[in-house]
């Protein structure tokens, strides 16, 4: 069964100086979904390492843009990178993308650095496409004591 | 969004170098820019005091592994101070809190 949920797409120059903007949504969209600072901070980090890959490696000549994209459900946030600019429709990217194996050569993700293992150490599920450029889609959860303060605002309206 | 990194006290031997703000992939080359020379002198301890640091990811992790080598190279020594929790954090997922010397919290 289909899940109900939203989706929020932004697109951004493949440049350093647009991470920190990016962090920002992530922050704004993730304290709205009810968030604890921890995850949030968590959240933030792993956007701007996603970010910052695409941009430093996808880009290294000629300019670019780096697409994220939001998947907010009730339980959960998807988030996005990729870094062909074009947008991509979420459940088509799904089913492209496999989990991240810890044997499989990254050389082409990153060169060194923190970058990939920080994402995958913050966040609850990590999937990566290598297909057409790089696409990170990255799980957090909602705890259940998260889910729970948000059901009942639900329940109180 | 934006980080201030300044050299607060130097003398002979030491300095301390205090950053305020968020290290991430725009602003970490301003830190390694202010950082490295600091590293390159003989017998030479940098303190650099992130107590104002409310945000980092692996680019200032970068940042400090690149001057930990430098001051191998040059027999200098650095030491990180008052690192804010969340920024300690990413020091100990990543083991570089074993291989760097860290203080953190108001004692540090």
């Amino acid at each position: 069964m289909k899940q109900e949920f939203d989706f929020v797409e932004i697109r951004i120059p493949a440049k350093a100086e647009y991470v920190g903007m990016a962090r920002l949504s992530m922050s704004g969209i993730a304290s709205r979904m009810g968030f604890l600072y921890e995850d949030i901070e968590d959240l933030k980090v792993a956007i701007s390492e996603a970010i910052t890959n695409a941009v430093t490696h996808a880009y290294r000549e000629e300019p670019g843009e780096v697409t994220i994209g939001f998947g907010i459900y009730s339980n959960r946030l998807e988030v996005m990178v990729a870094d062909r600019g074009g947008s991509f429709r979420l459940e088509d990217i799904k089913e492209k993308i496999g989990p991240y194996r810890h044997d499989e050569p990254i050389e082409n993700l990153r060169e060194g650095g923190f970058g990939l293992f920080l994402i995958d150490a913050l966040m609850d599920k990590v999937e990566i496409s290598n297909d057409h450029g790089v696409i990170v889609l990255m799980t957090k959860f909602l705890s259940e004591a998260e889910v729970d303060v948000s059901d009942d605002q639900i329940s109180a309206t | 969004m934006d980080l201030q990194v300044e050299i607060m006290e130097q003398d002979e031997e030491t300095a301390v170098l205090a950053a305020a703000g968020e290290v991430d992939a725009y602003t970490a080359p301003k830190l390694k820019e202010a950082l490295l020379p600091l590293t390159k002198k003989e017998n030479f301890l940098v303190k650099v005091d992130l107590k104002d640091v409310s945000y980092m990811d692996s680019t200032g992790l970068g940042v400090f592994i690149s001057a930990l080598k430098s001051t191998k190279e040059n027999n200098s020594s650095m030491k990180l101070v008052h690192l804010q929790d969340r920024v300690l954090r990413l020091f100990e997922i990543t083991g570089l809190i074993e291989i760097m010397d860290i203080e953190w919290g108001a004692n540090g």
